[in-house]
């Protein structure tokens, strides 16, 4: 227990630390854990349940989880877990009686350029999976090989930046944003944050410089600045290449916000699935501190005082949204809250927080040296600047593409070498999917916004396999807290599935609408409501997908009422054509 | 001074600064349809029951606050048709045998799902696997019927001081937790007097040996619709 305190609200991080010390949590562990930070066993158990990388039963030493993103199953991921699986002779998701391993898959782990991917006990990447590998992968671990004598090339992790604007080929010195800042006083950064009109780049758009206005204004003596670095999106990846290049200005952006907004606290929110960075980023941290960058009477002035640590997430896709990412900060299930108040007003211990995306406060730097105007300049009128997409699926050169906005779809597909596309998925599963006809249009705000992700799909493909990739994503991370997403994911998956075991019918599809249609409005927050946008899009768009996947066009019960009376019919010896039931043809 | 007003279904519906829809409607006598939520407790929104479109735009009413001039729509035909289908998950998820329940005819999910006509389940079942803890010398749970309105949860920590209750789990596997090493009822200290012993708006918290004392036929909602005042949530 080194970095936290023992205090309820480092939860979720003395879990994770116990769990890195004795492999997974035991019961008895967590009844200590409770008794230390005055909760009760459930409390505790509630917590470490949620969390998909906490494990309550014992898991092998070695624990590997295939990334199951749709990208790295077009990359051949499923044969290879597979193969892995039947080589070290155990079940995908059990561990092998002798407890060395166990094998899972799970939600996207942001490495789509160069996957397919797996963890290992959550702390080790391997990318660039395939059949070989696979193989010697087997065999070290059979052997008890410790991973820091595996070959170094299967852990790296490359950047990929394709095409370079602003954010990713403008670099600035450590010290020379906040300096621009500092000297222009923090109504001066507001009114520049404001002039620049750069809108929030973690999907939702609210303006960053009305956020942060708001957050200072809101009634409260400590505030605090969230950097969001959950990334949580399948497809997306942008986010772990700014923090891995371009860490000193994500900082530095944060430090720019507390001082616009008087802050003296920040946090950053790092996805379990980034575990890897978090050393780095560490010494990134101390670096500042020693530069006088952060902590007491920062870069020479007196009274601003700020610091930033470091929270990592345990695997949950809901906790991007700033409300449960805030709740998984205090410690606890990561459920969203409901607004208001919105964060800005009371946030992280209530304080008023301005919760932004990691690009958000990289972009927010450059603000600061080169100014509102120059920022408002690039882009369109109502989205400025430029966007950071993380490119994969079906192109030759997958990785970081960093565009103005206003950028066609089109070009985006020419640069990185994408041929015969019959879909792209933009902004993730929660994003849309856009066909053929519909390259010509625009990524913005006010036409195709995105997050990030940028996912293609050639010809070859099924768009309905895709569809039902992301509905497993969505019921699999559903927080459980509401009604429509908790029941409504898994009716998703059910007719999913049944079509694609060849049982469904139009009917089925009717049904998915009706749950489209429902989850949209009826669910507590944005993961339910997006949830059946990609089912919606390729419904409406790749209907043939669906079409080759019914049985008939009409009511298909999941099970064969006729072959059901099969057993009452041997035991009344008849076969007649009455004692059949009708068959709808 | 005229008071504040917002309208219901293009009635006026008065409240007071801090109201919720919800609160203001069902002080006016309205009904709109709830079960996760409570007089006695803060907004929980779970459930997501009470769903009505202000301005346009879908909301739950138990959370949001009202202001003057809101146009709320809340008996429509495609509100209550939501309603009915939020009610079918419900029932679907866990597993109700309604003729066999003690909670029959006491029932919010039940007098609520007849409220909105609801005929049957229209979803596949999911039939559960939920142990029945009886390990309580005077309470039960049959966690088959928990609809997670966490009403129970909020009842032990806010009244009783005693958090016997808690969330676990997620997604479809979002389950109710006792606190005791054992996980057993039997171990807590939970008494039959506790308020959370009395407010599970479903059959899951039940007390022994009482089954039945009031015949079916003329219980709570065999009596009134849920509709009525004094009869739109439970003890
Ligand atoms: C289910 C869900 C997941 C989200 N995941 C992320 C995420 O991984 N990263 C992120 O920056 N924003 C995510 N968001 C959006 C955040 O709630 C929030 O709007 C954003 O962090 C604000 O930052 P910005 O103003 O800089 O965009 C998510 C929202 C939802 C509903
Ligand atoms: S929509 Fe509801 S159940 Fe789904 S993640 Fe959001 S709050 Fe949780
Ligand atoms: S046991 Fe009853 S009160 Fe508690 S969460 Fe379940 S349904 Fe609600």
């Amino acid at each position: 227990m080194l970095h936290f305190p023992r205090h309820r609200n480092s939860l979720v991080q003395l879990l994770r630390e116990a769990q890195e010390q004795h492999g997974w949590l035991p019961r008895p562990l967590l009844a200590d854990l409770a008794r230390e930070l005055g909760l009760t066993l459930a409390q505790v158990e509630g917590v470490a349940s949620f969390y998909r990388f906490f494990h309550l039963q014992p898991v092998g030493r070695w624990r590997v989880l295939f990334s199951d993103n749709i990208t790295d199953r077009l990359l051949g991921s499923e044969a290879l877990m597979a193969q892995l699986c039947e080589r070290l002779r155990v079940k995908p998701g059990e561990m092998r009686t002798d407890g060395r391993v166990s094998v899972a898959a799970t939600s996207c782990t942001g490495l789509c350029d160069q996957g397919p991917a797996l963890l290992i006990n959550h702390q080790l990447v391997i990318t660039r999976l395939d059949a070989q590998r696979v193989a010697r992968i087997a065999e070290l671990i059979e052997s008890d090989t410790p991973a820091s004598s595996w070959p170094a090339e299967w852990f790296r992790i490359d950047d990929n930046v394709r095409r370079a604007d602003v954010l990713l080929g403008q670099p600035i010195a450590a010290g020379q944003a906040l300096a621009a800042a500092l000297a222009r006083g923090p109504a001066a950064m507001l009114e520049e944050m404001k002039r620049s009109n750069l809108r929030g780049r973690g999907g939702a758009g609210f303006t960053t410089g009305t956020k942060w206005a708001l957050c200072r204004e809101a009634a409260g003596s400590e505030r605090v600045v969230v950097c969001n670095a959950d990334e949580g999106e399948p497809g997306t990846f942008k986010d772990r290449v700014l923090l891995s290049r371009h860490a000193d200005l994500v900082f530095e952006g944060m430090t720019i916000a507390a001082a616009a907004i008087g802050a003296k606290q920040g946090l950053v929110y790092l996805r379990g699935e980034y575990r890897y960075l978090l050393e780095p980023l560490r010494e990134t941290l101390q670096r500042r501190r020693d530069a006088h960058l952060l902590g007491t009477a920062i870069q020479g002035h007196d009274g601003f005082d700020f610091d930033i640590d470091i929270h990592l997430g345990a695997g949950a896709y809901v906790c991007g949204e700033e409300s449960s990412l805030i709740e998984s900060l205090e410690g606890k299930r990561g459920t969203p809250r409901i607004r208001p108040p919105f964060p800005v007003q009371q946030g992280y211990m209530g304080r008023p927080t301005t919760v932004n995306n990691v690009e958000t406060f990289c972009a927010a730097a450059h603000i600061a040296v080169q100014g509102g105007d120059w920022w408002a300049a690039i882009g369109t009128p109502k989205s400025t600047g430029t966007k950071i997409h993380s490119v994969s699926g079906d192109c030759e050169r997958p990785g970081l593409y960093e565009y103005p906005f206003g950028t066609r779809i089109g070009r985006i597909l020419e640069d990185c070498g994408a041929r015969d596309t019959q879909a792209v998925q933009v902004g993730g599963p929660s994003g849309v999917c856009l066909s053929a006809f519909e390259f010509g249009r625009r990524i913005a705000f006010e036409d195709v916004p995105t997050a990030g992700a940028f996912m293609v799909f050639d010809r070859s493909r099924d768009m309905f396999e895709v569809a039902r990739n992301f509905a497993h994503f969505f019921a699999h991370e559903s927080c459980g807290f509401c009604t429509p997403c908790r029941v409504g994911t898994a009716l998703v998956v059910k007719r999913m599935d049944k079509l694609a075991q060849g049982h469904g019918s139009r009917h089925d599809v009717d049904v998915l609408y009706e749950l489209d249609k429902l989850m949209h409005g009826a669910t507590h927050c944005g993961l339910g409501a997006t949830a059946c946008n990609p089912l919606r899009d390729t419904i409406a768009k790749f209907r043939p997908a669906y079409e080759r996947h019914l049985k008939s066009l009409y009511f298909e019960p999941a099970f064969d009422l006729d072959a059901e009376l099969s057993v009452a019919r041997q035991i009344t010896g008849r076969d007649d054509p009455a004692s059949h039931l009708e068959t709808a043809e | 001074m005229s008071e504040p007003c917002f309208t219901l279904d293009g009635e006026d519906v008065p409240f007071v600064p801090g109201d919720t829809l919800l609160q203001a409607a069902r002080r006016a006598g309205h009904y709109i349809p709830h079960l996760c939520w409570h007089p006695d407790f803060r907004a929980h929104g779970s459930c997501r029951i009470c769903t009505v479109r202000v301005n346009g735009r879908m909301a739950a009413a138990c959370a949001v606050q009202a202001s003057e001039g809101l146009a709320v729509e809340n008996h429509t035909e495609e509100l209550d048709a939501q309603r009915k289908t939020l009610l079918q998950m419900l029932f679907i998820e866990g597993n109700h045998f309604c003729p066999s329940c003690e909670k029959s005819g006491n029932c919010l999910l039940q007098a609520t799902a007849y409220q909105m006509g609801m005929e049957g389940p229209h979803f596949e079942e999911f039939y559960p696997d939920r142990p029945v803890d009886a390990s309580h010398p005077d309470i039960l749970l049959d966690f088959n019927r928990c609809i997670l309105c966490e009403l129970c949860v909020r009842a032990s920590h806010e009244i009783d001081g005693k958090n016997v209750f808690a969330i676990a789990g997620h997604g479809i596997g979002t389950h109710l937790v006792v606190n005791s090493d054992s996980g057993q009822l039997g171990d807590t200290d939970m008494a039959l007097t506790d308020r959370a012993a009395g407010i599970c708006p479903v059959g899951v918290i039940l007390p022994k040996r009482r089954g039945f004392v009031i015949p079916i036929g003329e219980r709570r909602y065999d009596q009134d619709s849920v509709a009525e005042p004094g009869r739109q949530e439970a003890s």
